[in-house]
């Protein structure tokens, strides 16, 4: 699809937001908190923060929820009443400001919840997102986008791309239908494309690995000493896990009260022990090491061959935040 | 440093240890747990105040006791850390070699964990001023806004359980919440469930947490849960007398005395 430039001013942006709250739509964007920038829900275009790298935590959760009720059940003598989880009140969300790494890990997420079966829950949730991004003009030593086919201004994923430019004014690029439509709706604010290039507006994001180089040398690195060597200060937390913008495992949980109760889709982590554990209590992933093999393999080996998108955006979240300092940049250009 | 590093290789060439637990370079201005096994590469080894990873975490850990008799870099949270663990057996004299490094980055060598003891003795555990004002701040306030403080805090926790996983006293091989036959926690992060969590684990730790903040410091969320394991530290302090890490195994959840207090039980 042809992607449709345009030019909105610093002022205009605020209107756009105003609108879109206006239209009833709920926006979750980046805020400061003390030490903390998070995605969280906002409601007035003040509370927007615009020094930082990436937030903390991904905002995956407002597709895939960190607890999601998939049924709740009621037992009686005669029978099991079911009822599943309605996907008519879920809202329209607007995700502000979502950097070009945070829209492009939709694309292998929303993949990995239509594999066998398209999941329910899931893209109901996802057909009422609008992808709202903003270039990057900064990175730290942790990005790593443009090594795993990204880049601090790539529209994959996106609905509508912001690049800020010289003048302080944006570059729009209405990349998707659904882009398209929200500048179409707000055409007032919307401006002949500038004449002034994107490309000296973006971060410049050292290129580190080739990841089709990457995934070849995997197929055959199942066994070797980097597992363990670069694991073994690993704690067996989920940090790593759940900060990921494309992570996606799940446990099915069931809270019960009486005969009452809910069946829950929680986060999980390929980092935890109890991950693999089989109940006869063997563990096929028995050490970090193997389990920290699993998270690479899985990202630049297995949904690669499976899905051609790899599984890591290089947000660098994980290494950010790991309490140990296990940094998967590290590991995959040391092997 | 010069002394830290000469003695760890020296443990090493003489093969009294098999791995070196330390501080290395980690990623950008960040400091990280190595694990040393040849004497060459000692000098890997650096302290500074960016050391603040309690090392403690890794003595229980199965594939860091794979490695053999360990060596540990362990300035003054560390060395409480190895204190507790001992008193709760899970250490032992001949199980590891203590490399102690004072406030004032020198090394100091111990024959013995009691003689940790003796030397911690003078060092007693010291609430910081700033936390203690955010404690009383957050005592002062009326039970349903101090209520309304945590569940907004512990609302953004999403159980990775890195908390859990970097304290040196949480090495239980499985943890309560994760039983579910029956389920005494919640599983979900949901706020109850969150809450359920942080509480127990506060609790799971009355009179036995060191106050080294390695829970608050490993959450990616920066939820202030050191905050309940120092106010838990300052509580069994006003009721059970001073606490501080000995080798006398007399918790004070896992000991009674006649004249504990017990006006907390209504």
């Amino acid at each position: 699809m042809q992607t449709e430039n345009y030019l909105i001013r610093k002022a205009s942006l605020e209107k756009l937001f105003n609108n879109l709250i206006g239209n009833g739509k709920t926006i979750y964007a980046s805020k400061t908190n003390g030490e903390r920038t998070l995605f969280e829900k906002i409601q007035t275009f003040g509370e927007i923060a615009e020094d930082y790298f990436v937030t903390t935590n991904s905002v995956k959760s407002v597709v895939f929820p960190r607890v999601e009720k998939v049924f709740s059940y009621n037992k009686t003598k005669e029978s099991t009443e079911i009822t599943d989880t309605s996907t008519q009140t879920f809202p329209e969300v607007v995700l502000w400001g979502t950097r070009p790494c945070d829209a492009a890990a939709f694309i292998p997420l929303t993949d990995t919840f239509n594999g066998d079966y398209p999941d329910t829950l899931y893209n109901k949730r996802w057909e009422k997102v609008y992808l709202l991004s903003f270039s990057c003009s900064k990175c730290d030593d942790y990005c790593f986008c443009t090594s795993v086919n990204g880049g601090p201004g790539n529209t994959a994923g996106s609905d509508i791309l912001f690049t800020k430019l010289s003048t302080g004014d944006y570059l729009t690029e209405a990349i998707t239908k659904k882009g398209k439509k929200l500048v179409a709706e707000n055409q007032s604010l919307f401006e002949a494309a500038p004449s002034e290039a994107k490309e000296p507006n973006l971060a410049k994001v050292t290129t580190y690995f080739n990841p089709d180089e990457i995934q070849a040398k995997l197929q055959n690195l199942f066994e070797n000493p980097v597992w363990d060597e670069k694991s073994r200060a690993c704690l067996g937390c989920g940090s790593c896990a759940f900060v990921c913008p494309v992570c996606s495992c799940f446990d099915l949980q069931d809270e019960k009260h009486g005969s009452k109760g809910s069946r829950l889709r929680c986060w999980d982590s390929c980092g935890f022990g109890l991950f693999t554990l089989h109940t006869s209590g063997h563990n096929p992933r028995e050490t970090q090491g193997a389990r920290w093999r699993q998270r690479v393999l899985h990202k630049f080996l297995y949904m690669p061959n499976k899905s051609k998108v790899a599984g890591c955006v290089g947000c660098g979240r994980c290494s950010r935040s790991c309490p140990a300092d296990i940094n998967i940049l590290e590991t995959v250009c040391s092997i | 440093m010069n002394e830290l590093i000469k003695k760890a290789k020296g443990l090493l060439e003489s093969n009294a240890v098999q791995v070196v637990i330390g501080y290395g370079k980690g990623s950008v201005d960040r400091t990280r747990a190595i694990f040393l096994t040849k004497p060459e590469e000692c000098e890997q080894l650096i302290f500074d105040s960016r050391c603040v990873q309690n090392l403690a975490v890794y003595l229980t850990k199965t594939e860091i006791k794979k490695m053999g008799k360990p060596a540990i870099v362990a300035p003054i949270p560390v060395l409480r850390s190895i204190l507790q663990l001992a008193a709760e057996n899970q250490l032992k004299d001949d199980s590891l070699v203590v490399l102690g490094v004072s406030p004032e980055s020198e090394l100091v060598e111990f024959e013995t964990l009691a003689s940790i003891e003796t030397y911690l003795s003078t060092k007693e555990i010291a609430i910081d001023e700033k936390y203690r004002k955010a404690i009383d701040e957050i005592k002062a306030k009326p039970v349903a806004e101090r209520f309304e403080y945590w569940v907004k805090e512990l609302e953004l926790c999403f159980k990775c359980y890195a908390c859990r996983a970097a304290c040196p006293l949480c090495y239980c091989t499985r943890c309560t919440v994760e039983n579910n036959q029956p389920q005494w926690i919640s599983v979900g992060s949901h706020p109850l469930g969150n809450l359920e969590w942080h509480v127990m684990r506060a609790m799971h730790l009355a009179g036995r947490c060191t106050d080294c903040e390695a829970c608050y410091t490993a959450c990616p969320m920066s939820i202030p849960i050191h905050l309940l394991t120092k106010s838990m530290l300052q509580d069994v302090n006003e009721n059970f007398g001073n606490y501080g890490p000995s080798l006398r195994k007399d918790n004070t959840l896992s000991s009674f005395k006649p004249d504990d207090k017990e006006s907390f039980i209504r």
